[in-house]
């Protein structure tokens, strides 16, 4: 019986070695546990879940038909909002380059200023816009500036980590040659490496307004001004009428600012 | 232009850098667009200076209040941490799984004009909407808890993942669903034999990335009420508990980066 | 006229690669270093202008010791120094006018660098050279739109911009194609004339070395072993500077201070 199970068992065709089938094995149990564990343990009241559908096409029906009656008042709540991603963008730029360049490994001063610049891209990444939003919003109080430096502060790690990985890329050779004509570093940075570095600048720039955009949707429900100040309000005062008003209204934002970001990109670069 | 009179040389020529626009109209009204919006901005955003101007004794209060962070009530903390890992872990896999038809749909070449255009309209809708908006609405449709963020996330994945894995179906070698189509295979045998294989890899490591980002945004649908570490941290700033909040904010940070490392590391084995 | 007197350079605690090399050139004269990869002729070059630091030794130029500069004094010295790179190492996203004014950087204030407003002589001093060498034509075009040998010859004019007392070019033919870099080494030739400038060039090819210039030295393992015109450069000479380490698989084996190694030492020095 074995010597002959082992025989059919050589040319039974299999799509995987027995190796890989067990790691694959593995994966999928843990996994398996993982879910199940993740099922049986997490907090939910199961008779909710299967009412969810029922509630969420409810909440859909009292949203239609859109109320167009407070649209002035939409428009400029996302005016606010676009200017709060375009300045909190424009800002993060002045603070994200220094920091990119102590940073980067081929232009900072010394070893104390890299592991600066890198515990400030670190920590400003690691720390969601909304998060931040809080923290303004209890510092500076509800409004627009806690936006802004809430956009700021999460910006200034993503710009200046891409930025400076741009510098780690430069061709070394411009350099080189204008250290080799006398000129002072500041110099060589003017000529060598900003240069090398402007397309990626732009690209950089551009990707992180895109993203603003959307980050900057959500910054009023912390209190931290543009559109989500309306739509925690109407939220709260249960006007879904209105708040189907705003979100589309935020989807054609998002899509405008999609559609700009194409055109900056194709006219830029 | 100053032209310092060098000896002998026949008036010395001149050279200025071409500018970067070169239609002067061009240049000239962008710099007048540009300026115009900065004035514009700063004049229109309600600065509410008064409340401000409070600000730097706040920031002390509240770093004051914050430092030395409080672990002491490390078992809330867990709890919390257990749920925003349990959200982001349901969610990866019904979004990933859901991502699949959705992606199939919106896939201009294997799917008819009105499927496909549904299937984008799907996509577009989730990818505009930031997870906390989405997250506020199942909050206030199906209640406060982790069942909202579970909701939020999967609709946050596959939208996501939808748009990535249809624009991997809309690159597939053709030839490999020629083949199956000949030997006569229905539509689903030929998604399953000659499209799916194709796809497969790419959407593991997508699964782990996507793992990766609801774990940090299970963090923020939280502060709207959608369950995990987030709503715990909102409920600890709520209350200007900040000690205990920032000992919540340093473990978010430790846990991002960990899984960021984790992340990377297993696309890094699987490609 | 240049000075050498037992230069001495190693990395780390490695075999030196150039081990004390003595060297004079008087103004007016060009000469030619030869050697195989890895004999220590790009970094020699490279001492002189000290984008690598030498251990030890003397380099004087025009009377002056450049060894010992620091700072703002070597700044100074470097002025006096032209180089041309075999790579050209231009700015290929500038204009070739923004290539030859980087030239003068040495020169003009940190201001008038950035704003691009150079002093009018420099201007002029700019189209001058570069109608001698016959690329005025290109003064607004991107450095990136030319071709290889017009490349070189914004390198050369970018050199003597900085009103050099010496040229140093570091195989300045060994990216060209054969008639272009005769017509280079033809240009270096006369430049070296006219100018009254010693000129000391690396260089690979034996034959445009006897060629186009005075005097040959020949380096191997650091060591300077031969020293004369060109008419005495005979095969015996060839046979002690390549012999036995002609062939390509003994040059990309050859041991630390290969071209490679040598060249990611400079670069990292030089940082």
């Amino acid at each position: 019986m074995v010597d002959d199970a082992d025989l059919l068992a050589d040319r039974v065709w299999r799509r995987h070695n027995p190796r890989e089938q067990l790691i694959r094995y593995g994966v999928m149990l843990v996994t398996l546990m993982l879910v199940v564990w993740a099922v049986r343990d997490i907090d939910i009241f199961w008779p909710w879940v299967w009412d969810a559908p029922n509630q969420i096409s409810s909440l859909g029906g009292r949203m239609w038909p859109p109320d167009p009656s407070r649209l002035g008042e939409i428009v400029n709540a996302m005016i606010e909002t676009v200017h709060i991603a375009t300045l909190a963008t424009l800002l993060t730029v002045f603070i994200a380059l220094p920091v990119s360049y102590i940073a980067a490994q081929n232009t900072t001063p010394n070893r104390a200023c890299l592991w600066l610049g890198r515990f400030i891209l670190v920590s400003s990444r690691s720390v969601n816009t909304i998060i931040w939003a809080l923290l303004f919003v209890a510092i500076f109080g509800p409004g627009v500036l806690a936006g802004i430096l809430a956009i700021m502060f999460r910006s200034v790690g993503f710009i200046g980590k891409l930025m400076g990985e741009a510098i780690e890329e430069i061709d070394r050779r411009p350099v080189e040659a204008m250290e080799a004509t006398g000129a002072s570093k500041a110099k060589v940075i003017a000529y060598a490496v900003v240069p090398q570095v402007m397309p990626a600048f732009f690209a950089i720039v551009i990707l992180r307004w895109d993203i603003n955009i959307r980050e900057s949707t959500v910054l009023g429900l912390v209190g931290a001004g543009g559109i989500g100040v309306i739509l925690q309000g109407s939220i709260d005062t249960f006007a879904w009428q209105t708040v189907a008003t705003i979100l589309i209204a935020i989807i054609a934002l998002v899509l405008i600012g999609e559609a700009i970001t194409g055109l900056l990109r194709r006219k830029a670069l | 232009m100053m032209q310092a009179d060098s000896s002998g040389a026949p008036s010395p020529r001149t050279w200025r850098k071409p500018p970067f626009i070169a239609n002067p109209v061009l240049r000239y009204g962008l710099l007048a667009v540009v300026v115009f919006y900065l004035v514009w901005a700063f004049a229109t955003l309600p600065f509410n200076w008064e409340r401000i101007s409070e600000g730097l004794p706040r920031a002390a209060r509240i770093f004051g209040g914050g430092f030395p962070p409080n672990f002491s009530r490390f078992d809330l903390l867990l709890t919390g941490f257990t749920e925003s890992l349990q959200i982001a872990l349901l969610a990866t896999l019904l979004g990933v799984l859901l991502s699949i038809p959705f992606a199939v749909m919106a896939a201009r070449n294997i799917a008819p004009l009105p499927v496909y255009l549904l299937g984008r309209a799907v996509i577009i809708v989730s990818r505009s909407f930031h997870p906390v908006i989405v997250a506020i609405l199942f909050v206030a449709a199906v209640g406060f808890g982790p069942l909202a963020g579970i909701l939020t996330l999967t609709l946050y994945s596959i939208g996501f993942v939808g748009k990535l894995l249809a624009e991997e179906i809309e690159e597939i070698d053709w030839g490999q669903v020629e083949a199956m189509r000949a030997t006569g295979a229905g539509y689903l045998a030929t998604l399953y034999y000659a499209v799916f294989p194709q796809i497969l890899p790419r959407q593991v490591g997508l699964s782990m990335y996507q793992l990766d980002s609801n774990l940090r945004a299970s963090a923020v649908v939280g502060i709207v009420g959608a369950g995990g570490i987030g709503s715990t941290l909102m409920n600890a700033f709520g209350r200007y508990d900040y000690d205990f909040a920032f000992a919540i904010l340093l473990v978010i940070i430790a846990v991002i980066l960990v899984s960021e490392g984790v992340s990377g590391w297993v696309r890094k084995k699987i490609w | 006229m240049l000075e050498i007197s037992n230069l001495i350079k190693r990395y780390g605690h490695d075999e030196p690669v150039l081990k004390g090399l003595d060297l004079s050139v008087e103004d007016n004269s060009v000469v030619a270093i030869v050697g195989a990869s890895g004999a220590g002729k790009s970094t020699m070059l490279r001492c002189i202008n000290r984008l690598v630091e030498p251990t030890s030794g003397s380099i004087k130029l025009n009377g002056s010791e450049i060894v010992t500069l620091r700072h703002r004094d070597l700044r100074r010295a470097r002025r006096k120094i032209g180089m041309i790179f075999q790579g050209f190492n231009l700015i290929d996203r500038l204009t070739v006018m923004e290539n030859v004014l980087s030239g003068r950087l040495g020169y003009v204030s940190l201001f008038q660098a950035i704003t691009r407003r150079y002093p009018a002589a420099d201007i002029e001093r700019a189209f001058k050279l570069m109608e001698r060498v016959g690329i005025a034509q290109y003064a607004n075009k991107r450095a990136d739109e030319l071709s290889g040998g017009e490349r070189q010859r914004v390198g050369v004019v970018r050199a003597l911009m900085q009103e050099p007392e010496v040229l140093l070019a570091d195989e300045p033919t060994a990216s060209l194609d054969p008639r272009t870099s005769e017509q280079i080494m033809v240009l270096l030739q006369s430049l070296a004339s006219e100018l009254s400038l010693p000129v000391l060039i690396n260089i690979h090819n034996v034959a445009q070395a006897r060629a186009y210039t005075d005097r040959i030295v020949g380096l191997r393992h650091g060591t300077m072993i031969f020293d004369g015109t060109p008419a005495d450069f005979d095969k015996q000479a060839l046979d002690a500077i390549y012999g036995g380490i002609e062939s390509p698989e003994d040059e990309t084996a050859t041991p630390l201070g290969g071209p490679e190694s040598a060249d990611r030492e400079a670069r990292h020095d030089a940082s």
